[in-house]
């Protein structure tokens, strides 16, 4: 049923096979954890549940791979908001009715990545860090967003977007289970079987050398944004569908997480070196602690503080730079 | 004043001037919008507010120039004045308690940042941003809704004036001789060193490990003393204020200057880049943009800020990638 960790490919596990392994060596000890803790908690329907909301994060952060792997100091911040302005969009446009479905997911995606082709732009021809340039979208996007709905988000998921994110498939499995799984192909596919993946490990792993060898590294860059946004809106968009209604902040929280996720799987913020199925891992691993914490019914502050000791923990598993001596 | 002084030194120049400029520019548009904008309860209200950024966006500029950044320095804050606030409850007598106190808070966060960066050696990136949950936990756990009290009399003196100066203005000017004392310290000269070329400081006997945390005890600080700002200014604690100024430190930064990459730029520049942010908010304000496209403004100019303060850098050499 962990259809990421199954889909990886060998290439990449040969390739670098510590952290994705470790990844999911750690989302299975939290789950026997929890199974502990909770009796239940491995339950087939409470795993099921677990993975429907890492799915998000896994899709948001599919964007995030991505744009870490190009280097340079990639990072998008961005994605939260642009998750949250892609649903804000696309539950105006479709307004609850099936008919308008196929207009606002293409409304809505198109303007996340006019939003990436932005950051893109920033970040290849001003030379603005990409930290900053995303950072500074965040404020960008927020504005947008008041602007676009005037404080108040509108309309509804429409029904059939409802019933593909929610409703069961085979085994008893929400049809977002296989969207993701579709969906983290596709991004396995995209950074190993394509030019454009190619590309973007070169530029990652040494951008003078990738320009040398005739990447054109900015227009590679560029795509990298775009692609980054376009998945966040469609994470967005996803998320509309098992929400089916909006609100302003639906998916900020997102941002920092689909970070997390990228590292614990392995990807090195250098950039040039990772992959999507230690992503699609490390999704999974936050999203058991999140359940895990939840489940120890520790209170609010107390959640927040475990969550972050566990984050650290879990970073110093494998997260850690080389030393100066070496 | 300090900071006029501060930005001119070597290898910030070209940042500094481009700094220099937005802040004239701000202060320009914001004056000519802004009615009162010179009259004294005007200059003191608003210098009032910008202290606690401008202090943790000294700190963040430490941190940055050696290395590293800090998501949590916000989270700081909000430990920090939480803490205070509930020894502070409303006494002025317990007022070098509460201090103490704040300031303790943001060492110890610091260090134990620091720990994790230098020892432990994860990302600053998202090590920052794991330990950014343990403080705003604890400060829920410290003070779990807005409340608490500051003595009248601390509010009353921060928002006062002395000899015609606000005191809010004597803050920030000291947060810059604090920077300028720091500047001339053997601390930060290795901080500079380790944060433009770890593996060369290391060789010139440099203790990277421990200059790290250093730097990440002296953004510890200063999120302490942005902490004691906040609390002067609102006069109550609340759990989540920290919440917008990280952020934002890491803008003021950028604004005035100091390379995300470390080594270079100085904290001068960020008291004016964190200036310059808060007067973009004041003008937006005054300028009658309706309500909704406030903060689409807002955004839109602090990129375009973002981008100036990069022109500099694209007179010179491509950065190597």
């Amino acid at each position: 049923m962990s259809a990421p960790t199954v889909e990886a490919p060998r290439r990449v596990l040969s390739w670098r096979p510590g952290p994705v392994a470790l990844a999911g060596a750690i989302a299975v000890a939290l789950v026997i954890a929890g199974e502990l803790v909770s009796p239940g908690f491995a339950g087939y329907g409470q795993l099921v549940n677990l993975m429907r909301v890492a799915a998000f994060l896994g899709v948001i952060a599919i964007g995030q791979t991505i744009v870490i792997i190009a280097g340079g100091g990639g990072v998008d911040l961005s994605v939260g908001k642009v998750a949250t302005f892609a649903a804000i969009i696309g539950s105006r446009v479709m307004a609850g009715d099936d008919g308008d479905l196929v207009p606002a997911v293409a409304l809505a995606l198109a303007v996340a990545a006019a939003i990436g082709l932005v950051n893109g732009l920033g970040v290849t021809l001003l030379r603005i860090p990409p930290f900053v340039m995303t950072l500074g979208m965040i404020g960008v996007v927020q504005g947008l967003i008041l602007a676009y709905t005037g404080g108040q988000a509108s309309g509804r998921a429409a029904p059939a977007l409802t019933s593909l994110v929610n409703g069961r498939l085979i085994f008893d499995l929400p049809g977002l289970l296989f969207l993701w799984a579709a969906l983290g192909l596709l991004a396995v596919w995209l950074l190993r079987r394509t030019t454009f993946g190619w590309n973007l490990f070169a530029v990652g792993a040494n951008r003078t050398a990738a320009e040398l060898s005739g990447v054109r590294a900015d227009r590679t860059l560029i795509v990298a944004y775009v692609l980054s946004a376009t998945f966040a809106g469609l994470g967005g968009i996803l998320l509309l569908g098992y929400t089916e209604s909006v609100f302003l902040d639906l998916a900020d929280q997102y941002m920092l997480p689909s970070v997390a996720a990228v590292v614990i799987g392995g990807t090195m913020l250098a950039g040039g070196i990772g992959g999507y199925a230690g992503t699609a891992v490390g999704a999974i691993v936050l999203t058991v602690l999140q359940g895990l914490l939840t489940t120890l019914d520790i209170g609010g502050a107390g959640r927040t503080v475990v969550n972050g000791v566990v984050l650290l923990v879990l970073l110093s598993l494998y997260g850690r730079q080389r030393r100066l001596r070496s | 004043m300090n900071v006029l002084r501060e930005i001119r030194l070597p290898g910030v120049q070209l940042s500094g001037t481009a700094t220099v400029a937005m802040l004239v520019a701000a202060v320009v548009v914001n004056s000519a919008l802004q009615p009162n904008f010179w009259s004294a309860y005007a200059l003191t209200s608003n210098f009032a507010t910008f202290v606690p950024l401008v202090a943790i966006a000294v700190g963040q500029t430490i941190v940055v120039l050696s290395g590293g950044i800090d998501l949590s320095l916000g989270a700081q804050v909000t430990l920090s004045a939480v803490a205070a606030v509930q020894l502070l409850d409303g006494r002025l007598d317990r007022l070098p308690l509460a201090v103490a106190a704040a300031l303790g808070v943001g060492l110890a966060c610091g260090a134990l940042n620091g720990l994790v960066v230098a020892l432990l050696r994860l990302q600053p990136i998202v090590a920052t941003f794991a330990t950014s949950f343990v403080f705003s936990g604890l400060a829920l756990v410290v003070l779990p809704t807005p409340g608490g009290s500051v003595p009248i009399e601390v509010t009353t003196v921060y928002r006062d004036a002395v000899l015609g100066v606000p005191v809010a203005l004597l803050a920030i000017l000291g947060l810059a001789l604090l920077w300028w004392v720091l500047r001339r310290h053997r601390v930060l000269r290795h901080v500079y060193a380790v944060g433009g070329d770890p593996e060369a400081a290391y060789a010139s006997l440099v203790p990277v490990a421990r200059t790290r945390v250093l730097a990440y005890v002296l953004g510890g600080l200063f999120a302490a003393l942005a902490a004691l700002a906040v609390l002067a200014n609102t006069g109550s604690g609340d759990p989540f204020v920290g919440n917008e100024l990280t952020l934002a430190s890491v803008a003021a930064v950028v604004l005035g200057g100091t390379a995300l990459a470390g080594g270079r730029g100085g904290a001068g520049g960020s008291i004016l880049g964190a200036i310059v942010l808060a007067l973009v908010t004041n003008i937006v304000f005054f300028a009658d943009v309706p309500t909704t496209y406030r903060q689409l403004v807002n955004g839109a100019v602090i990129i375009l800020a973002l981008a100036l303060a990069g022109i500099p850098a694209l007179q010179k050499r491509r950065p190597a990638a």
